[in-house]
């Protein structure tokens, strides 16, 4: 094991150095500033403006115009994405001759994609279009990603104004993002894949006389492409429908190494954005470190859990200890390049983001490995969690803290300056609630709803109770990983869309859990911005509780904890945690 | 709302070129150029013709080759799905239980001191992709008895392909060793033909 945690220590050490360097570089990006991509990419971003008629210098936007603007441009994008889902027999691209799929999947799946959560009922090599992967879906892993940094963007400016109603413009951050951090470091980011063996091509795919004398049909694709930005902006709908653990789309240890940085290199580093946009940096590494601490004990628990094995593998009479020229542990869904070490880290690091991505499979986790992703969906992503989003849910809890711990101390609450009042603390309370709210209704109607039986897989048991419980935490938190027996989509003959069809009550359901819990979250966050934004800060006094000390990091912490344990621990023990607590067999 | 309308209608179709046409076809186009065999699949040969792709693993019968992981899938390189045993399902003890007596019934013959205790995980777990194109390098050892004594090769020189078909950690730090199954029989048929 020794190997593995040094993997995972060399891992956590390359994040931590690149989070100064990318977050300053994002902090200029979006305050207007010059970088080193200025030369080239200004004279298309100019462009951008003049094309969509957009003045950004003169064009500050209070908080109801942003918002209108977000939703506007992504509702247009959702009709625009159905339509392409249900349009695919008359597309380019399209060398295996692949129809539409059912209604109600592409309702759930344009709904995934525009709330940057991902969540796919459907594979991909299997069902869709080269046009529908490459213009519809893979355009949304980008502009979902940049409308999540965006808020959270338009939040720090609130936060930061020193009385002000502007929040920016919503049209020059989405352009600045996509321009300046997405598109160049994806374009990246794909060609290094690429180098490493992941596939970027159009042609159809291929049949193969395999060297034992049968067949083999490799599916190909434009994947490198699609990979690169699937992480970078936390979105995680595989090109594969086994995502990231297919060797197209993740090569070697190398690529799993890369894209897990990926992953997480843009969450990580906008907490030193936000420390350098408020003016103290210390303010973005308190965050950072409540993150941090949360995310390693993650990778801890799962690490050891699935070095351990499963109670059916030992029933069986396995061995499931390491020795020379085996990795031991829980192997079973699980790649050999990756090992029980890669696997577990990257287990982590797709549930703290809202990533999704997976390159092992979730369902066949040991009991109390489960429950880490589990656990890290229960923080209502915060820990990290998607580009944007997962700081500004975060910022609700930091203003949630602010207050309790004013209470505490029995002074006013106010976080850099700016008093805390009724209207912000209502609307921070129903922003950290609405999601778990969200997966509570939900997931509770999956799971006595007896027409929800037939997504099941596992059947009726604790296995069976995590598949449907995390389907609408999943979705509710916009994370996109799944236990994947669980299924809204049915496809008797596969590959291609000939007979398939959909599971309407799954689809539905997920497909509004999703709108729900991504743009009920944004809405509020960006009233607070508005309220936050009209506030004139004062200078700290002697009452005034400090937000950059280890005490502040430690009530942080206990605060996400305390909401995420409150509202989900009682499903967390029935799914996984019963499974890992015995080793009966159902 | 007319404005914002108008606005969005632009950027929708604007980015829907960029990001979803120019920029693929784009990473397409270098990548083809600078990058051909990997790009369109990393194809192996053997006596002049494709014979698979050294990423994607294939499911190998007999006694002559080296066997690779259980599959969900059957080695489906277009259909690929998670086998999605659980932790504590009762079938998926039978399936491992079941995949242990096989392949101690295929090597043990040759190995005589094989025993169910020293099967390797990898062997008898299904893999992720369902298509992994490695084993273990201790499942590796273990077949390359039967290999070596229906090949007629000496044990010695059987190891030594094994060594020569094995992926180590990327920069001898990322991931964990594997022996390519695809690799490792092709130069077996070149060495010992059957």
């Amino acid at each position: 094991m020794s190997q593995g945690w040094f993997q995972i220590a060399l891992f956590v050490a390359v994040l931590v150095a690149l989070v100064r360097p990318v977050g300053s570089y994002m902090a200029r990006v979006f305050t207007d500033q010059r970088v080193f991509l200025t030369p080239v990419v200004g004279p298309i971003e100019r462009l951008a403006y003049r094309a969509l008629r957009v003045r950004p210098d003169e064009e500050g936007q209070d908080w109801k115009a942003y918002a209108r603007s977000l939703i506007v441009f992504s509702l247009l994008f959702w009709v625009a994405l159905y339509a392409i889902l249900r349009t695919q027999g008359v597309q380019p691209f399209n060398p295996e001759g692949f129809g539409s799929g059912p209604w109600d999947l592409s309702f759930n799946t344009a709904s995934s994609f525009v709330t940057n959560t991902n969540w796919q009922y459907y594979g991909g090599e299997t069902t869709l279009t080269y046009f529908a992967q490459m213009a519809g879906l893979a355009v949304q892993n980008f502009v979902s990603a940049a409308v999540g940094i965006a808020v959270l963007v338009a939040l720090i400016r609130g936060i930061a104004a020193r009385s002000a109603t502007s929040l920016g413009n919503f049209w020059q951050d989405l352009v600045r993002i996509l321009l300046y951090v997405l598109l160049p470091i994806s374009a990246v980011g794909a060609l290094f894949l690429v180098s490493q063996g992941a596939i970027q091509n159009l042609s159809d795919s291929q049949a193969i006389h395999t060297l034992g004398g049968g067949t083999q049909i490799l599916a190909q694709g434009p994947v490198a492409s699609q990979e690169a930005i699937k992480l970078l902006g936390t979105n995680g709908g595989g090109f594969f429908n086994v995502n990231s653990a297919y060797p197209f789309e993740n090569p070697s240890g190398l690529t799993n190494f890369v894209e897990m940085l990926l992953i997480l290199v843009v969450p990580a580093a906008l907490t030193y954005t936000y420390g350098r946009m408020v003016g103290s940096q210390r303010q973005g590494w308190a965050i950072f470190s409540a993150m941090f601490v949360l995310f390693v004990a993650g990778v801890v628990v799962v690490y050891l859990a699935e070095q351990h094995g499963t109670p059916a593998q030992h029933a069986a009479g396995l061995h499931t200890g390491a020795f020379d020229g085996s990795t031991g542990g829980n192997l079973t869904g699980k790649e050999q390049r990756f090992g029980i070490a890669g696997s577990s880290l990257w287990t982590a690091v797709t549930t703290v983001t809202s990533c999704g991505a997976v390159n092992a499979a979730f369902e066949s986790l040991t009991g109390i490995g489960g429950a880490v992703p589990f656990a890290n969906l229960s923080f209502s992503e915060v820990v990290f969690g998607g580009v944007g989003a997962g700081l500004y849910s975060m910022l609700l809890y930091v203003l949630l803290a602010v207050f309790i711990g004013g209470l505490m101390v029995g002074r006013t609450p106010e976080y850099l300056g700016k008093k805390i009042q009724e209207r912000e603390i209502k609307l921070v309370a129903l922003g950290v609630l609405v999601t778990p709210l969200t997966v509570l209704i939900s997931a509770g109607i999956a799971s006595a709803a007896p027409i929800a039986k037939r997504s099941l897989y596992a059947g009726v048991n604790p296995t069976g109770f995590s598949e449907t419980v995390y389907a609408y935490l999943s979705q509710g938190n916009n994370n996109g990983s799944a236990w994947a027996g669980y299924t809204g989509f049915l496809q008797p003959n596969p590959p291609g869309n000939v007979g398939a069809y959909g599971l309407g009550f799954t689809d539905l359901l997920g497909g509004v859990v999703l709108i729900a819990g991504r743009f009920a979250p944004i809405l509020l966050v960006l009233a607070v911005a508005g309220a936050l934004a009209g506030k004139k800060a004062s200078p700290p006094g002697l009452g005034t509780l400090r937000t950059d000390n280890p005490t502040f990091v430690f009530l942080l912490i206990g605060i996400v904890i305390l909401v995420g344990a409150l509202t989900f621990l009682p499903a967390i023990l029935l799914g996984p945690v019963a499974n890992g607590l015995t080793a009966r067999l159902f | 709302m007319r404005r914002d309308l108008l606005t969005s209608l632009t950027a929708v179709v604007a980015m829907t070129v960029v990001l979803g046409l120019a920029y693929p076809l784009a990473i397409a186009g270098v990548a083809q150029v600078l990058f051909p065999g990997s790009a369109n699949g990393s194809k192996v040969s053997f006596e002049g013709r494709v014979v698979g792709s050294e990423l994607i693993g294939q499911e190998f019968g007999g006694s002559a080759f080296f066997h690779s992981r259980p599959s969900a899938t059957e080695y489906s390189g277009n259909v690929t799905f998670f086998g999605n045993a659980g932790p504590n399902s009762a079938a998926a003890r039978d399936a491992v239980r079941e995949s242990l007596a096989a392949y101690v019934r295929r090597e043990k013959p040759y190995d005589g001191s094989l025993t169910a205790g020293r099967v390797p995980v990898d062997a008898v777990t299904e893999s992720a992709s369902g298509v992994d194109p490695h084993i273990s390098e201790a499942n590796a050892r273990i077949q390359a008895h039967r290999v070596a004594a229906v090949r007629r090769l000496s044990l010695a020189r059987v190891e030594e392909l094994i060594g020569e078909s094995t992926d180590g950690r990327s920069l001898g730090l990322l991931g964990e060793p594997g022996v390519n199954v695809l690799r490792l029989n092709i130069a077996l048929e070149e060495e010992a033909p059957r």
